[in-house]
């Protein structure tokens, strides 16, 4: 119920606060990924309407949001696969497909893009063979894990084993950018652990990783910053953290008994209440100064805080009402 | 976690794209073993023409005649020809159609993703179909050696050879222009069909003379015709008709543009 509420407030957000990304990111050197006014229309459909987004080397980025929300479009231009209709996109400080060129991108898909009839040990050596520098193919195997069924033709290993040689196959070049496109579809949640740590390891030798999800619970707990995308546009950038923050605020919840709505709604940085029975639901922009004020200026007591989850923020910030709020909390949120 | 920027930044400088868009021999041996893994193209292609050579080239009753008034071979020489025209038409159109099998397995956006150029690519697929092509003509031959029918001088047989083989590239580029064409991944059998119609049109197997007047008029359109009459001449001694040229000429146009059109198109899609 509060949800729905905040929904409407949340509408007019467009935060694009592109220096508020953490992260183990670098200040020197070309932007790792820099898209300016990136625009895709497909016939009638406009897929993208207007992408600002800096990436810098050593980021772990998500982009969130839900189907059709122009995630594939966007990962399409920065791989070079499609052109924008307008705007600019450098990777590395140059085109697109200079740095594939090079091997300065990979890419891991989220199905197909293997030939049944060639053997795991084959198909690594092929897509060795094209680039100017890679890295031994026993290596990469080992590396991957598929050692052991080099030899088996690709049609014949499992979903698993497939993304592991698909990985593998990313990672034969080094690239700087490494790109995943829904990567861990279909894995268990072992295998979507082990494959993240994988990820994270290898992010920490300084390669940019940009994945696009729709598992929130993955950009909130392997990505430095999200970016959640609605429609063609972004409607946040930020860390996990700030966009749970700037979606919802957080919840102040104690015991006072006999509180009036009015008293409440005038507390410190309150933007809904709720009442039941004893106990006072506050949902505030500041839930600090919430805090304080119920603590020291009221009987208040059991008081809790506690941070919407990121499911709540994401659906809050990706919700297809298109009416504009009056932006209350977008003031609030934006760091 | 501070990325190592200063560390990656010359390795930037250093980092080259792939000398001939990525063409190289290691792709090339391996496009050529997972053709020849294929159990049905290697039948289709290499055994049976070989198949009906044994049945129709050795035929005692009339393989022994001359292939033509002033020809420089018998009729099984001429036979064997012909169905080395068919092989390696076959091997090198199966060879270029296996793009469409490519973008069905999502291989093709795969390879977008790698320093190849589509050059190389198109390159390299090319020079597949001519491998299997040559190992068809080459099965063909060494069973007509082998039986001891075919009667031609020697340079015969090489320029027979040579042109039959050399001849088959533009089947190498009908093969790519349906392999783009075609989206499904049964456009093997289609295929399959569409050759036995034009082998059967460019009079491989029943030579145009025989047809009706109103059909041997189209049947002289057809791709299969001017190539057919084209790789005979060595062995008939019965001179070039310009229109045999034109024909060859005309369909390797029409089909590298295809292939150049659909291949376009299929690059713009994604």
């Amino acid at each position: 119920m509060l949800l729905v509420a905040y929904r409407r407030q949340t509408e007019s957000m467009t935060i694009t606060t592109t220096d508020s990304g953490a992260g183990p990111a670098s200040t020197h050197g070309p932007l790792a990924v820099d898209l300016a006014g990136i625009r895709k229309n497909f016939g009638h459909v406009q897929a993208v309407r207007g992408i600002d987004l800096q990436l810098r080397s050593g980021e772990i980025v998500a982009i969130l949001g839900p189907n059709g929300a122009g995630k594939t479009s966007t990962i399409d231009i920065i791989l070079g696969l499609s052109q924008p209709s307008s705007g600019t996109v450098s990777v590395l400080g140059m085109h697109p497909r200079q740095a594939i060129s090079r091997g300065l991108i990979s890419a891991v898909m989220q199905t197909g893009g293997l030939l049944k009839d060639l053997t795991v040990r084959e198909t690594v050596e092929y897509t060795a063979s094209l680039f100017a520098h890679s890295q031994p193919v026993q290596e990469v195997l080992s590396g991957a894990g598929i050692t052991e069924v080099a030899d088996r033709r690709v049609g014949k290993c499992s979903g698993g084993e497939q993304q592991r040689l698909r990985f593998a196959l990313a990672l034969l070049s080094n690239p700087e950018l490494l790109v995943l496109d829904e990567p861990t579809t279909g894995m268990d949640v072992e295998g979507r652990r082990s494959f993240w740590s994988a990820i994270r390891k290898d992010a920490e030798q300084g390669r940019t990783v940009l994945f696009a999800t729709h598992y929130l619970e993955e950009a909130d707990a392997y990505a430095d910053r999200i970016v959640l995308l609605r429609h063609g546009v972004m409607v946040a950038d930020g860390t996990a953290a700030e966009i749970k923050a700037m979606a919802a605020g957080r919840t102040v919840r104690a015991t006072l008994p006999g509180a009036s709505e009015i008293m409440l709604t005038g507390l410190p940085g309150a933007e809904q209440v709720e009442i039941r029975g004893d106990t006072v639901l506050v949902h505030s922009n500041d839930s600090d100064a919430t805090a304080r004020y119920l603590l020291t200026q009221t009987a208040a007591r059991d008081l809790e805080i506690t941070a919407r989850g990121i499911e709540e923020a994401f659906l809050a910030l990706t919700g297809d009402e298109t009416d504009a709020g009056t932006g209350a909390l977008a003031t609030g949120a934006q760091t | 976690m501070t990325a190592p920027l200063s560390a990656i930044a010359p390795d930037l400088a250093a980092r080259r794209a792939p000398a001939l868009g990525g063409f190289n021999l290691t792709a090339l041996k391996l496009e050529v073993r997972r053709l020849l893994r294929n159990r049905r193209t290697v039948i289709i292609a290499i055994v049976a023409p070989v198949v009906l050579f044994l049945l129709f080239g050795l035929n005692k009753a009339y393989v022994h005649q001359p292939a033509g008034p002033g020809a420089h071979g018998n009729i099984s020489a001429f036979v064997m020809v012909s169905l080395a025209v068919y092989g390696a038409v076959v091997a090198t159109t199966f060879a270029g159609a296996m793009v469409s099998i490519e973008r069905a397995q999502g291989w093709s956006r795969q390879l977008r993703l790698t320093p190849l150029s589509p050059v190389a690519y198109i390159a390299m697929k090319i020079m597949t179909a001519l491998v299997l092509g040559a190992c068809s003509v080459a099965a063909t031959f060494v069973v007509g050696a082998l039986s001891d029918k075919p009667s031609m001088s020697t340079g015969l047989w090489i320029a027979s050879g040579l042109s039959v083989w050399i001849g088959s590239l533009l089947f190498a580029a009908f093969g790519l222009f349906l392999g783009y064409l075609l989206p499904a991944e049964n456009v093997m059998q289609l295929i399959g069909l569409i050759l036995a119609a034009l082998s059967f049109a460019g009079g491989l197997f029943i030579p145009v003379s025989q047809f009706a007047a109103g059909v041997r008029d189209v049947a002289k359109w057809t791709p299969m015709y001017g190539l057919n009459q084209l790789v005979h001449t060595p062995l008939l001694g019965n001179g070039v008709d310009w229109t045999w040229v034109v024909n060859v000429l005309a369909w390797l146009i029409i089909f590298s543009a295809g292939a150049a059109w659909r291949m376009r198109k299929d690059t713009a899609r994604v």
